[in-house]
This record gives C-alpha cells, structure tokens and sequence, in this order.
C-alpha cells in the first residue's frame, strides 16, 4: 500500500537533472543560492555517479517557509531534464500534475500522465549566446518563471557571482536568465508552481554541507593538523580546510595512503597539537590498526568517517550507514573508542567540537561517522551557535607536577586514576620523558607480559567508559513522543529527519522516537523507551541490522526489535518509514 | 648540558653482540654532542628487535606499530618542527610492510632522521627473509634461498628525493657517530642505512663478512656526495656494500615548504580564535 505523504502548502520540491559535466551542479547550486539569499530554508540533495562526464546527475531543492528541513523530500514538484535518461529517472518522483521543463533539443517523453511538459530550447538559446554553458542561467530564468519568482532576485545573484569577472559577463548572464523566463512564459504561461513567499532574514541564512560543518567546526575547536587521504564523499572536508586553516598556522597534510594519514594524526597529537584525518568506508578499514594504536598508547585521535555505500569500493556516491559495526568493533584486541553519530548538518558541526574535546580529555580514538546525505549535501539555516565552542584542555600534566617528581619518575600510564586517564606529558615538557608504547606496558611505558600489570592497564582504559557512561546519556539521544509509548521508532544519525516527518503521518499512533547521537559509550538510559514500548523499529541504512544489533548487545529486547533495512543506496525516504510502521 | 645518562633508559634487551647496541650508543653520544636535551628530542620506532631502541632511548619516545614509524615520526614533526625527530626500525619494518611511506617520506622531505638497522632478516620473528636478504639466501621462510632481488634502499631513497642519503656500520662506531650527527645536523629527510648485523640469525652477513666486503666512500678520492648520478653509480658498483655519506643536497624541508609555514612548532600556536573572526569564517557560508 503507497502512502501519500501529503507536503504542507509552504514548501515546495525543484530538481535539474542531466549528464554529469554539463553544469548540473551549478545549475542547482544557483537555484539553491537565490532560494537561501531570499529566506526559504531549503535542503539541497547531489545524485550522482562516480565518473566525471556523462551517466546521469542531479541536483534536487526541497525549500521551505517556515521550519529548518533536514531532508530532500520523497516527492517532486518541477523537473528540470537537459536529456530523456533523466525524465527516465526520475518521473515516478513527480507529484500528480507535475511539471517537467525539458531541453527541446531532444523529444521528451513519459510514461506519466498528467504531467506538464515544457520544452523549452535551452542549448539554442545558450548557443545563440555564444556560450554551451550558460544553458544552465537559461534554465534557472525558465524556472524561476514557473515558480513565480521575482527576477531580481537572480540578478542580485549573478551580480555577485560573475561581477568579478566584468560587466559583459554580468550581461550575457542576465540575458540567459531573461530568455528561459520569457520563453516560458510566451509558451506556457500559465504553467505555475508559484513559490510561497518566504520572510526574508536580516543576516541572511547559511547555507552548508556537513563536510563544511565539521571542517568549519574542527579549525573553531583547536584542530590544527589534518592528515587525509584524498575519498569520495569526504574530500570536500579537506577542501575546507586547506582553504582555512593554514592562516592559522594549521597543517594540511595529503598522505600517500590512509594508514599513513591516520597514523600522522597519532603522531600529531602525540605532540600535543589537536589533529585529525576525515575518511570514509575504506579508508577506515585501513586505519583500522591505527585504533588500536591510540587505544593502547591512550594517544587522542579524531577521525572522520564519511559513510558510503560499501562493502570494498561499494556506492562511492550512495550513502548508508554500514561502518557502524566497523567503527565500534574494528581492530585488533580491545581498546575503548568513542562512536558519535551526528543527526543534521548543524550537528555535524557541534559534534566534531566535542569530538576534540572527549579525545583529549579521555586520550583514545573518536569516530565521528556522519554520512554522505549529511556530508555532500547543503542546507540553508539561520546559524550556528558559535559559543558552544569550547576549547577545553584535559589531560595533560603540568610542568610543575613534573619539577616536582624525581628525575625520570614520571608514570605516563599511572594506575593511580579513577577516571582511567593519567595525564600525559607532551615532548618538550622537561621530566616528562616516556616511550608511547603499543606493547602492553607498565606504569612508566616499559614493555611487560607480567599478569597483574596487563590486568590492571586493560581495566584502566577501559575505566574511562565509567566516567562517560555518566555523561553520555545527557547528550548521546534525543527523544520525542509519549513517554510509554506503543511503537517505537529507533534510528541514529542522519535518519532523524525522515523519521521525524514520518511520525507526522501516524494518525494518532502512540509512538516515540528514539535518535542516537552516540554508540560507544551505548546511553543506557534509553532502555525505559524500550522496556515500555509494545513494539520497536530499527531504521537502519544497512543490510545486516547493525543498529539493532548494537540495541540487542547492549541492552537485550531483541524480541521487540523490528529491523527496517535500506541498502540500495539511498537515504531512506518518509514512505519507507510510514509503509513499514503502519504496514 | 645532559649527559650520556640522561639519555640512557632501561638496559636493552637484545642479543650479546647485536649491531642494534652500536647504533644505540652512537645516537647517544651524537645527542650528548650536540647539546641536545633530552626532552627536545623524540625517538620513533618501529616494530622488530631494532624497534626496541625508543624504549632504551632516554628522550621522549613513540614505540609504534609496524612499519608506521615513518608517518608517526612525520606526524610529531608537523606539530613540533622544533622537536629533533628520529625514527627508527629494521629492514623488514621500513622496507617491507613501511616501504610505501618511505618513498614518500623521502620526496617529502619531511627534517627527520631515519636510522634503519639493517640484518638482511627477520630477528625477532626468529629468522625469516626480508626485504634486503641477498637472492639465494637461505631462512625459515626460503628453505632453498630467496628467489627475490633484494631491495635497494640507497638508490631507491636517492632517486625517491631524499636529501639526505648514507650508509653505516655497526662494527665502526667513529664513522657511524659521524655519519648520524651530520644525517641529524641536514635540513630534510636524512635515511642513514646501518648494516646492523644479527648475530643469532644471520650466519652470512655477519661482522666479519662487512668488514671484509665494505667500499668506505667517505675514504674515496673524489667521491662526490652532491653529484647524484655518479653517487647511483657508485653505490651501484658496491652492490650496495659501502659506507659513508653518499648523498646530499640543499633544499627546503617540508615545513619550510608546506602552506601555513610558521617559525615555530604549530605545537605552540593559540588555538584560540577571537569571536569577530570565528564569526567571519562561519558568514563565508552566509548568502
């Protein structure tokens, strides 16, 4: 049975789709600009493939007037198709009466009734102009008609965009925009999806990707060195960076390999400086040894796990969230890790600030696995807030503690802790001398096998979980809905926005929704949602289940558990969720 | 002025007779010279018998996985460019598993000096190939000798773009201290290959054999360490069998070179960023 899911009048969905190397992408991100520039808030989801040109891409815009959307939307108001493959592609998407504005330089065709076809000759008219690639100001110029919007907006936009460039590209611009406007409107005129009007913000919104918030939040919160290896859908993470951190005298290094990219954010913060690498499916799988590396030598280490579509080289450019398993159990032996999974995009930047902070403060790895629905896609929002940042400094010993001890009496790995964590020196420091040791080891960082020691080092480290565990549960979920709830709905990460809308359409199901931000440390505060529920969905962008494994582990309720599983590459849409709950 | 004891942690464990004690005590002493402290230098090593040397090592230290003690070491640069910075290990460690970030320690010339203890096997393993056993040699692992051609590290660092290239002997302690104290003093990446013999494994290339075997090209009437090609050739000529200081040349090290160069350790910057200017990097996304 298909749902429909009915969108509130204050939205509305836009999509370009075409070859890739044809201006797809900056197409959308015009569109996209003017939308955010003007109030909407807006998602803006990329589909694409991984070769350079050709294939099929594009480029979708949900936008709305009165909340913040986390999420592309199930549904399609507008296509705007350069080639037939994407009417192909994408026409099931349309609304009912759905309009589709379609390059005349090929013949359009549907198997969709009831939809409104415009051709429109957008490569004439950009070829007239001299210019293949301006089809894409042709395009937005025909769009902007059919949703009513005022032209002026676009030209404040290529003003900014081109007025570097001269006035005569300013002009030609202008004029493509002018002619798709006025072709539709002189051939179809009354072909309209006029937009709502949105409010116009006085600072204007931003409009951001999750790669840019975690590279904006890691320069905020101290990251000085990043060591990465170059991986689809992470790359944009190291583009920020380089652009922005070396003013500050930040290091970016492109490391041959991931193990070396990893290991150089070891040695980095070894020496004291905060570091990270950002990677996705396998490039972790290579730093695999590296965790235990950090975990061993209680060396801080962030990494960034921009999930894809595996198993090996997998959906480069499809999204899932299928290193979890990885993440929490990968390597070799056993070594405590931190597992955060940021729900939006404006999480992603206030994640990777506590990421640097629990690194350091507790000394072991933290895996911050985002995905490539966060990581490559934007969204328009009004702001950050910039004093949530907080560098603080944990877990060093001071110099005057080292003064104080005997010449080379300095216990690097102390089991005089409550905590787990003994304050590390950093090299420089004087007295502070110890070897960072992956041999298991004494207090002082010698190398031993002797029983008690190796006990008593293991139980220290994984003593840090104990302090933890306290404060995991104030921020590691969020949780709506009836407190003794008949269904329960369970995801974690980026899934929140689709569940979210979801429960919109339970027609008056008891129902709570349960989001984890966190999975190692597991907040155990969560099992009262799960003792009350009747029944329980797992929303898991995964074939195994491995959030729903992860639940039966650590809390049992493996009876209740229902696994909602996607694994074809897409981020879940709000029917998955709605078919699966109400059956 | 710290003296040989300060850097001098823990009796070593390796064999009676090892070449990894030499290498050991040369590093020592070439600290102590150079007025080193110990707190401002740091040893990285890898995993073998010879990886074993950061933890008898009296600086700060990084006892790493195997083959990782390349990247650790470049990683601890990064942060602190005013950290003296060794990394060491074996031959199997460097050469075999650590063979990808060597090449690329070497083109990045990253102020390191990589100090590989070289025995031609696995000693810690007890006795399998490695990477510069000779062909033919018999172990553990090629009953009936190598089949492979040994690895090149002179010529491969060389022509990798290492600026620093030389060649020691454990069984002559002088010229090694001389040859690690110019690698440390060199502005760039610095590999010193120490033929480090393994007495408990190793019954061919033993003392005895290198001192029999040996071209000291330091010695050499116009050896020329800055010409490459003639170094290629001559290295070529020993079959890698020579010591001394083989290559070098000026030029700037990776963090003199890298974009956000600063004349001190990063290690040593504010972390802090003033709010009007936090702000500013947030409005680059404000439309």
């Amino acid at each position: 049975m298909k749902y429909e899911v009915t969108y509130m009048t204050n939205e509305f969905t836009w999509k370009v789709g075409g070859a890739q190397g044809e201006g797809i992408d900056s197409t959308g991100e015009i569109l996209a600009t003017v939308l955010t520039r003007m109030g909407y808030y807006i998602f803006a989801y990329r589909h694409f493939m991984s070769l350079v040109k050709g294939g099929h891409t594009n480029y979708k815009i949900r936008a709305s007037t009165l909340d913040p959307i986390y999420y592309h939307g199930d549904d399609l108001d507008m296509l705007v198709a350069f080639d037939q493959l994407s009417i192909q592609e994408n026409e099931d998407e349309l609304i009912e009466g759905g309009i589709i504005i379609h390059d005349a330089k090929f013949q359009a065709t549907t198997k969709r009734a009831g939809l409104k076809v415009c051709s429109v000759p957008l490569s004439d008219m950009a070829k007239e102009l001299g210019n293949a690639i301006i089809k894409n100001m042709v395009a937005a110029g025909a769009s902007a008609y059919v949703l009513d919007i005022d032209p002026s907006n676009f030209y404040e936009q290529i003003e900014q965009q081109f007025g570097k460039k001269g006035v005569e590209l300013v002009e030609l611009n202008k004029t493509a925009f002018n002619k798709g406007y006025d072709y539709i409107k002189d051939h179809y005129g009354d072909v309209r999806r006029p937009a709502p009007q949105a409010t116009k913000p006085a600072t204007g919104s931003l409009l951001m990707s999750g790669n840019e918030a975690i590279g904006l939040g890691a320069v905020l919160n101290g990251c000085r060195i990043l060591a990465a290896y170059p991986i689809t859908p992470a790359t944009e993470i190291l583009y920020w960076v380089l652009a922005n951190l070396p003013k500050y005298g930040g290091k970016v290094l492109q490391a041959e390999d991931e193990i070396a990219a990893c290991i150089m954010a070891i040695g980095a913060n070894y020496a004291g400086v905060r570091s990270m690498t950002s990677t996705s499916g396998p490039g972790l799988s290579l730093m695999m040894e590296a965790l235990g590396m950090a975990g061993i030598s209680e060396t801080p280490l962030v990494i960034v796990d921009v999930q894809r579509g595996g198993p090996s080289t997998g959906l480069p450019t499809k999204t899932e969230q299928s290193d979890i398993s990885g993440a929490l159990y990968g390597s070799h032996g056993e070594t405590p890790r931190i597992v955060i999974t940021p729900t939006t995009i404006p999480d992603c930047f206030y994640q990777i600030g506590r990421a640097f902070n629990l690194a350091e403060e507790y000394q072991l790895p933290v895996i911050v696995c985002s995905d490539l629905l966060l990581g490559m896609n934007k969204m328009a929002f009004r702001d950050l807030d910039l004093s949530t940042v907080d560098i603080a400094r944990k877990g060093f010993v001071d110099q005057e503690q080292l003064d104080a001890l005997e010449k080379g009496a300095f216990k690097r790995y102390s089991l005089d802790t409550e905590s787990g964590v003994s304050p590390r020196s950093i090299p420089g420091m004087k007295n502070g001398r110890y070897c960072a040791l992956t041999n298991e080891h004494e207090e002082t960082g010698l190398e031993i096998e002797d029983v008690p020691m190796r006990k008593a080092q293991m139980e220290k480290r994984f003593r840090k979980f104990d302090e933890l565990q306290k404060h995991v549960n104030d921020w590691g979920y969020d949780y709506t809905g009836v407190e003794a709830p008949d269904v329960l709905i369970v995801g974690m990460g980026s899934t929140v926005a689709q569940i979210q809308e979801a429960t919109r359409h339970f027609d008056g199901i008891s129902y709570g929704h349960l989001q984890f931000r966190c999975l190692a440390p597991f907040p155990t505060d969560v099992k009262k949602y799960f003792e009350a529920a009747k029944k329980v969905y797992v929303i898991d962008n995964n074939y195994t289940g491995q959030l729903a494994g992860i639940i039966s582990r650590e809390i049992g309720y493996h009876a209740k558990l229902n696994p909602v599983l996607k694994y074809d590459g897409n981020p879940f849409t709000i029917r998955d969720i709605v078919t699966a709950v109400k059956g | 002025m710290a003296t040989l004891a300060d850097f001098r942690f823990e009796k070593a464990t390796w064999c009676p007779g090892c070449g990894d004690f030499s290498v050991l005590a040369a590093l020592q002493q070439v600290c102590v010279r150079m007025g080193l402290e110990p707190e401002d230098v740091c040893c990285v090593s890898g995993i073998g018998c010879s990886g074993k040397i950061s933890q008898h090592f009296g600086s700060y230290g990084f006892h790493t996985l195997h083959g990782r003690s390349l990247p650790t070491a470049q990683g601890i640069k990064m942060a602190n460019q005013d950290l003296t910075v060794i990394a060491a290990g074996g031959d199997g460690d460097g050469y075999g598993i650590g063979m990808g970030h060597f090449i690329h320690a070497c083109r990045r010339n990253v102020d390191i000096t990589y100090i590989v203890m070289d025995n031609h096997i696995y000693g810690l393993t007890t006795g399998q190939a490695s990477p510069t056993s000779k062909k033919g040699f018999k172990t553990k692992t090629s009953p009936t000798g190598v089949a492979e051609e040994p690895v090149k590290p002179l010529e491969l660092a060389i022509v990798a773009g290492a600026s620093f290239v030389a060649q020691a002997f454990s069984g002559e302690l002088k010229q090694m201290q001389r040859i690690i104290e110019e690698g440390m003093k060199h502005k760039g990446f610095s590999l010193i290959n120490v033929f480090s013999p393994c007495v408990t494994f190793n019954r061919v290339n033993t003392y005895e054999w290198f001192k029999e075997n040996i071209v000291n090209l330091d010695e050499e009437e116009g050896y020329d360490k800055h010409n490459k090609a003639k170094a290629l050739q001559r290295i070529g000529e020993t079959d890698s069998v020579c010591t001394g200081i083989l290559y070098q040349e000026d030029r700037p090290a990776f963090h003199e070179a890298v974009l956000g160069a600063t004349d001190r350790g990063t290690v040593k910057l504010p972390l802090e960023i003033p709010q009007a200017e936090m702000q500013s990097l947030m409005d680059q996304f404000r439309r």
